[in-house]
């Protein structure tokens, strides 16, 4: 309830917030075999409008549940999350609708968010052009590679307008060559579009490539153990030394909240 | 595609590498996409699909036929059991003649599709309901499903008896067999809807009703489409039932009374016929309205993967 009243707040108000997401001492348990388990742990995390944010840790740290609640796909054991408007989300499947081309899977986002119909065509399309697939309108998902489908979703999800984009892992199923190009693409797109990003993945090199802020969280439960700020200007390589440099002194702290739990 | 690639590795090599302009960045998409999406199908020539999909049914019925005639030729029993296939197709002649044949069939296809549709219009919200409405399917759920088991000819004693011989007594029938499965398929299709969709739609803003009509539906129509082939097949044999069962002057010679005819008739290539006849619409309308129905729907989602 507390989520709720935060959010339409935020739309009644309309005036202008200092984030875009804010996430106030937020724990989430689920009930397993046995009794209640803590996924997260008091997490306390904001992000400002325009920034970049990865949420880095390994499995069953519940990053993805803690994107799960910032969607709003399932509220908080304790603790508030308020965003600036509906937040977007892409998913490591690309999630577009079979049934639909690439053109109206991206119209169908402009529809539900109430643009009339006559401006919905040109949008697509432009939104389409924005990722680079100009001719990709009238076709069908299946006809379309893995990159594609993931721009596809990437457009389809900025056709929602929001001003927060979540990310789960949206990469992580595509090769490596495909995955540069995107994490290019997506600085690119950042950057023109002035939209803050909440970004999960367990891939280190990948959250000191786009981010601007890294977050990493230990596992089980999930808490906020150190947070980095990237400095290295964009656009930046994956191959960079900075990059290797930064991500090599993640790892060593992301081993290191592996290896407390075999000491149990 | 050998060609494709050599021509793509050129443009690559040309492009100086590793630099970060964004015209290096959209080339090397545009190569990637190209190399990774798949090559149109073609249409299958005419020939090929002759030689697939219509020779062989034709064989198959080409030796029925023929067994058929070699045992009416051994005499295996007597003649008025196993009339030869020459004398169906007198039967056949002579129903066309006399203007009949197409009587026959249309008394019963009108039936049957009139009845189907029907159960068409309360199956499909009957279905949604079950299976979105929580209580709903608890309450009915179970029932709906083991009605689906029930054999269609169990109706046709109560229905005589409740509307009497007429045509509703038909399409009460029809719509006691086909409507639980028509709505059971729609059921099992909404089930079938990947979890994943339901979450991507939610976070568009669909959500209650518009959720049910932009997500749900179209996602479960696969099994929405195998519930309405089966639905096909219920109506057909619960008409069939009913018009073998309550044969009476007024309601019109559907097949079920031509076969019930031919029985008291004592004529065994009037039973033929009317079993063929049967036989035939049943597949006519399988593969005019229905197998076309679904091999569109599974090819545009990419289900259909072409041998």
């Amino acid at each position: 309830m507390a989520t709720a009243l935060a959010k339409s707040a935020d739309a009644g108000s309309g005036t202008s917030v200092e984030y875009a997401a804010r996430i106030e001492h937020v724990s989430k348990s689920f009930a397993g075999p046995a009794g209640q388990q803590l996924v997260l742990d008091d997490i306390t995390l904001d992000v400002r409008p325009g920034e970049f944010v990865t949420l880095l840790g390994a499995s069953g740290c519940g990053k993805s549940t803690l994107l799960n609640l910032v969607a709003g796909l399932d509220e908080p054991s304790a603790g508030g999350i308020s965003t600036d408007g509906r937040p977007a989300l892409m998913f490591q499947e690309h999630a577009l609708f079979p049934w639909l081309t690439a053109g109206k899977n991206i119209e169908l986002a402009l529809r539900l968010r109430g643009l009339p119909k006559a401006e919905r065509r040109g949008r697509a399309e432009e939104l389409l052009e924005l990722v680079r697939l100009k001719g990709a309108y009238g076709k069908r998902v299946h006809e379309l590679s893995g990159g594609m489908r993931q721009r596809v979703a990437l457009a389809r999800a900025l056709a929602q307008d929001s001003r927060l984009l979540l990310m789960d892992e949206p990469f992580a199923a595509l090769d490596a060559i495909t995955r540069d190009v995107l994490h290019d693409e997506l600085t690119r797109i950042w950057r023109e579009t002035n939209l803050s990003v909440l970004f999960v993945t367990h891939n280190v090199r990948e959250a000191v490539r786009l981010a601007e802020r890294v977050v990493l969280l230990s596992s089980r439960p999930g808490r906020i153990a150190r947070e980095w700020t990237v400095g290295i200007p964009q656009p930046r390589r994956i191959e960079d030394t900075e990059v290797a440099e930064l991500s090599v002194e993640i790892t060593e702290q992301l081993r290191g909240e592996i290896r407390r739990h075999g000491q149990h | 595609m050998a060609s494709t690639e050599t021509s793509l590795v050129k443009e690559d090599g040309g492009a100086p590498a590793g630099k970060d302009g964004g015209g290096d960045l959209a080339g090397l998409e545009a190569g990637l996409d190209a190399l990774e999406t798949t090559a149109q199908t073609r249409r299958t020539p005419f020939r090929r699909t002759f030689m697939e999909k219509v020779f062989p049914p034709v064989v198959a019925v080409a030796l029925v036929l023929v067994v058929w005639q070699v045992l009416v030729w051994a005499e295996v029993t007597d003649s008025y059991k196993l009339p030869a296939p020459s004398a169906v197709w007198d039967e056949v002649q002579e129903a066309w003649l006399q203007g009949t044949l197409l009587e026959y069939i249309w008394t019963s296809v009108s039936r049957g599709l009139l009845g189907f549709l029907m159960a068409l219009v309360i199956g499909t919200p009957l279905g949604l309901l079950v299976a979105r409405v929580k209580f709903v399917r608890a309450a009915i759920g179970p029932i709906l499903s083991g009605l689906q088991s029930l054999p269609s000819v169990a109706w046709v004693p109560p229905a005589v008896l409740w509307l009497g011989l007429n045509d509703s007594m038909m399409y009460a029938v029809i719509l006691l067999g086909a409507v639980p499965s028509i709505a059971n398929g729609l059921v099992s299709g909404v089930d079938q809807v990947p979890p994943l969709f339901l979450r991507a739609g939610r976070t568009l803003g669909a959500t209650g009703l518009r959720g049910t009509w932009h997500i749900v539906v179209p996602a479960a129509l696969p099994g929405y489409l195998a519930g309405l082939k089966q639905g096909w097949a219920f109506s057909w044999r619960s008409l069939m039932a009913a018009e073998i069962i309550a044969s009476s002057p007024d309601l019109g010679i559907g097949l079920g009374q031509l076969l019930e005819n031919g029985r008291t008739a004592n004529s065994m290539p009037m039973v033929f016929l009317a079993i063929l006849l049967i036989l035939i619409v049943g597949i006519a309308i399988d593969l005019l309205i229905f197998s076309p129905l679904e091999r569109w729907v599974l090819r545009s989602r990419g289900l259909l993967v072409k041998s």
